[in-house]
């Protein structure tokens, strides 16, 4: 027998057996749902100050901050939350906390554990909570 | 010295055949070559023209492939709801004849730069990042946004559709007489490093007031 014989029914095997193993999708981790339906989650855009809920809270994103760049050459939040832009651009300002390294110095510009925003400050969106949720908002720091 | 005088020679003939009325092609077809070779060169213009003016010329350079037109890719501008999609000339060359004229002969600088492999890495596009961007900018300013506004234009926003933000800072920003650029930099692309332009909205380098 041919040996090039051999050896192109040998590749088609392979390739049946590929595609069969290909075929069978592996179970999603996602669950059965559909993926591509679009949810109810409404992001909140441009509220009041959101109040806080306890001492020391780091204070909620009010708006969206879609597209907006935090990184090393640039922070977007700032262009409107810094101090030098705060009154011109109508926001709330960062606190003074945001400006002593963790020995308590007191630095010239935002200290770097303190400039990466979203770690703390997040958006917020109207979604039904996943857990339920008994907390209660202490009453000396908010009215609800 | 002989072919100075021979070169006078042929140019002195040519512009004696041109100044003389033909005696030998009728007017007619002389005005039809006439218009047929302007077809020929203004059809050729147009078309080369268009041609430069397509996203897939801009990104046949890596320089623009690799850097500005991925970032650009994140963008709105890019992809949207609506489907209305912004592709480089649209922002970068103007609409309008002259105006777009001017804007093409500028582009033989960049073409000198491409040569040069000015920007022809990731680090040295980085380096000269602000600088290009400061550039846009100003021509940006120069013109009130002229190619935002090919699109978005003032008088057809309609304030009760935008969010609180962009109402109260739209509405005063108009009144003060700022551009579109003005406030909306780094919206299809990475921004430079600030540092020279808001020292205040960059990282800070973590030392003491002095």
């Amino acid at each position: 027998m041919n040996k090039s014989l051999v050896l192109g029914g040998v590749l088609v095997i392979g390739l049946l057996g590929t595609t069969a193993v290909c075929a069978a999708d592996p179970a999603p981790l996602r669950g059965d749902g559909d993926i591509w339906s679009s949810t109810d989650v409404v992001q909140w855009q441009d509220r009041d100050p959101i109040p806080r809920d306890y001492v020391q809270q780091p204070p909620m994103v009010p708006h969206t901050v879609e597209g907006y760049t935090v990184n090393l050459k640039v922070n977007k939040c700032l262009t409107c939350h810094s101090w030098a832009n705060y009154k011109e651009k109508k926001a709330t300002k960062i606190s003074q906390t945001h400006f002593s390294d963790r020995e308590g110095n007191d630095l010239a510009n935002v200290s770097a554990r303190r400039y990466f925003c979203s770690q703390c400050h997040t958006p917020q969106a109207d979604a039904k909570p996943l857990v339920e949720n008994l907390f209660q908002p202490l009453p000396a720091i908010s009215n609800r | 010295m002989s072919s100075a005088t021979e070169d006078k020679n042929i140019l002195a003939r040519w512009w004696g055949a041109l100044k003389r009325p033909s005696t030998r092609y009728a007017a007619g077809s002389l005005l039809g070559a006439g218009v047929v070779a302007g077809i020929v060169l203004w059809g050729g213009f147009n078309t080369a023209m268009e041609a430069t003016n397509t996203e897939q010329f801009c990104i046949s350079c890596h320089e623009m492939e690799e850097n500005v037109y991925r970032e650009y890719q994140n963008t709105i501008h890019y992809s949207n709801r609506s489907g209305v999609r912004a592709t480089c000339p649209d922002c970068h060359v103007p609409k309008e004849w002259t105006h777009k004229m001017v804007r093409k002969i500028q582009a033989s600088n960049e073409l000198w730069h491409k040569m040069l492999g000015t920007i022809d890495t990731p680090e040295k596009f980085e380096g000269k990042r602000l600088k290009m961007a400061q550039s846009v900018w100003h021509s940006m300013q120069k013109t009130d946004s002229r190619e935002c506004r090919n699109c978005h234009e003032f008088d057809s926003m309609d304030y009760t559709k935008q969010g609180r933000r962009g109402r109260a800072q739209h509405i005063e920003g108009f009144d003060a007489g700022k551009t579109c650029i003005d406030c909306h930099k780094g919206i299809a692309h990475s921004l430079p490093a600030m540092v020279e332009v808001d020292p205040s909205a960059v990282m800070g380098d973590g030392k003491r007031h002095r």
